[in-house]
């Protein structure tokens, strides 16, 4: 059975569907992880979707929505305990050793099959249901909703918080309802790569499109092309090759556009020196 | 409201953190186009006043107006200038983008580009001399340059009011007269108010109109010349000073680093007093 005819399932448009509202959510917040630096609370909230998702299966037998779940608690709990920024990251410490101590827990609770861990750990979107997905689109719908909300105050409070506050920005709210953004777009990332592999569609994305330009728009534009361009491509490769896991390409994929924007913005650099070296000269 | 007016209002004015009393029964008034320094040593109050007329905290006592109002969050009738800080190299933000968010960065929404705001920006830019350098990346300006358009981010809503917080620290002599000249510039061709936290009296010493000195709870108001005498800063410092004036410039000796130094033995950075 070749690709055409996977192409032309509904479980398998419907993946390619979820995947892409997947990538643009996740290009779309990258910019404000790497800015914000909080990589670790990516992580961090990442490995707990394993715990939402083990809680899910062995209660309902439905990891998708155990995982949504579970994020909307790890926010919370990482909002509270991590008021300050200087307590955020051992606060995401604290939570992420102790959550995935419980996620072990229930995994030895539950008798169901071996390769429903598995997927949680390195994802499968072509394996939920269609009650499952049509969820994922649901929450995806609702992250991008809430994005183009607080889009603006979120970029003001990330590069410049200082003049944020003074201009009437709250950065509290901002950052917590950032947080529930942030926990949701990775849980849903996590069905498709998996918990272990979600940087590689919140994260490089956005660093390789930070190579290649320093406007904010730009960037952001380039930042969710390259996770699409790197979701569906792993997607439909997984499709062709059927034997290896659509996680393993989704990483390939990006790490190889990083490596193309590294080289080929510092090799443009050395060719035409931009405004960049020269402002450090007249500077 | 009339030119006569005054911008800023403060009546028995009181701001406690829990037992530590900043400032008690400050009674001021600003003028249009008045040039305000706001002095004296850390934990003073200084930065904390500045966040009182921003609507950022609620003073304990008395009342306090800026345009005839009680501050609130956001309001376009105060401009906010901060002090230089560090940016990123690679932060995906070009100095014109740091200038527009003071126009509307604030706001709920994406924020599509609009011509009349670009046009806007391109003008207040060019007003600070800093076109030259707008288009690079913020991280890879130099101080002066930063503030420069900082300048213009913060003259970008058109206030009635400037609130300045230490602009020129860290920044070079030459640069520190071209930033506070734009300020000077800017309260003299449009009447703005403008109320200036600083270390240091001298490089904003030809421009200032009065003098605010805040020094452990107590305070003085007037010209620099009333206000920064011996028998002044003795009298709210508790220890004797002396206040020296060379070549146009002011020194003073012997005011305590720190406000608190004596009540409580809280380590802080030492910083200097209007000494150079």
């Amino acid at each position: 059975m070749g690709l055409g005819f996977y192409l032309g399932q509904p479980f398998a448009q419907h993946a390619l569907l979820a995947g892409t509202l997947v990538a643009i959510t996740s290009g779309l917040i990258g910019p404000f992880i790497v800015t914000r630096r909080m990589a670790f609370a990516v992580h961090g909230t990442a490995e707990l979707s394993f715990t939402g998702a083990a809680a899910g299966l062995l209660v309902a037998n439905d990891p998708v929505t155990g995982a949504l779940t579970g994020s909307l608690v790890v926010a919370t709990a990482i909002g509270v305990l991590g008021v300050h920024e200087r307590e955020r990251d051992s606060a995401i410490g604290v939570i992420l050793a102790f959550g995935l101590g419980v996620g072990v827990f229930l995994l030895s609770l539950y008798h169901g099959f071996a390769t429903e861990a598995t997927n949680i750990l390195f994802g499968q979107i072509f394996g939920v249901s269609t009650g499952q997905l049509f969820l994922l689109l649901a929450v995806a719908l609702g992250v991008l909703l809430a994005m183009t909300v607080l889009y603006r105050p979120l970029f003001f409070a990330s590069v410049d918080p200082e003049v944020a506050e003074a201009r009437g920005v709250r950065l509290r709210l901002v950052g917590l309802l950032f947080l529930f953004v942030l926990a949701l777009t990775v849980t849903e990332a996590a069905q498709i790569v998996g918990t272990l592999l979600v940087l590689s569609l919140a994260i490089t994305p956005a660093a390789a499109a930070q190579r290649l330009s320093s406007r904010p728009a730009v960037v952001t534009g380039l930042s969710v092309l390259f996770a699409v361009l790197a979701c569906d491509g792993g997607l439909v490769a997984s499709l062709e090759s059927n034997t290896v896991k659509a996680s393993v390409f989704v990483t390939a994929f990006s790490f190889g556009i990083y490596v193309v924007a590294r080289v080929g913005a510092g090799a443009a650099r050395r060719v035409w020196p931009d405004r960049r070296t020269e402002a450090v000269r007249v500077g | 409201m009339t030119a006569t007016t005054p911008t800023i209002r403060l009546r028995s004015a009181a701001l406690h953190f829990g037992h530590r009393h900043l400032w008690d029964d400050l009674t001021l008034d600003v003028a249009p186009g008045e040039f305000l320094a706001v002095l004296g040593p850390n934990g003073s109050g200084k930065t904390s006043l500045l966040k009182v007329l921003l609507g950022l905290q609620d003073i304990s006592a008395g009342t306090v107006e800026v345009c005839g109002r009680t501050p609130r969050r956001g309001s376009s009738l105060v401009g906010y200038i901060p002090q230089q800080k560090s940016f990123d190299r690679d932060l995906p933000l070009r100095g014109r983008d740091l200038v527009r968010l003071g126009l509307d960065g604030h706001r709920w929404g994406i924020g599509l580009p609009r011509r009349g705001a670009s046009a806007r920006i391109t003008e207040v830019i060019e007003s600070v001399g800093a076109s030259p350098y707008a288009g690079s990346p913020i991280g890879v300006l130099s101080g002066g340059e930063q503030q420069r358009l900082r300048i213009a981010q913060a003259l970008l809503g058109d206030p009635r009011v400037l609130l300045c917080d230490e602009p020129l620290l860290s920044l070079d002599l030459q640069h520190q007269q071209a930033v506070s000249a734009l300020i000077d510039a800017r309260r003299r061709e449009a009447d703005t108010s403008v109320v200036f936290v600083s270390h240091e009296i001298n490089p904003i010493l030809p421009m200032v109109d009065r003098v605010v000195y805040l020094v452990g709870g107590r305070w003085a108001v007037g010209t620099p010349d009333e206000v920064i005498t011996g028998e002044r800063l003795s009298q709210l410092y508790g220890t004797e000073v002396d206040v020296l004036r060379v070549r146009g410039r002011i020194v003073i000796v012997g005011a305590p680093d720190d406000a608190h130094a004596e009540q409580g033995g809280h380590h802080h950075h030492p910083d200097r007093v209007g000494t150079t």
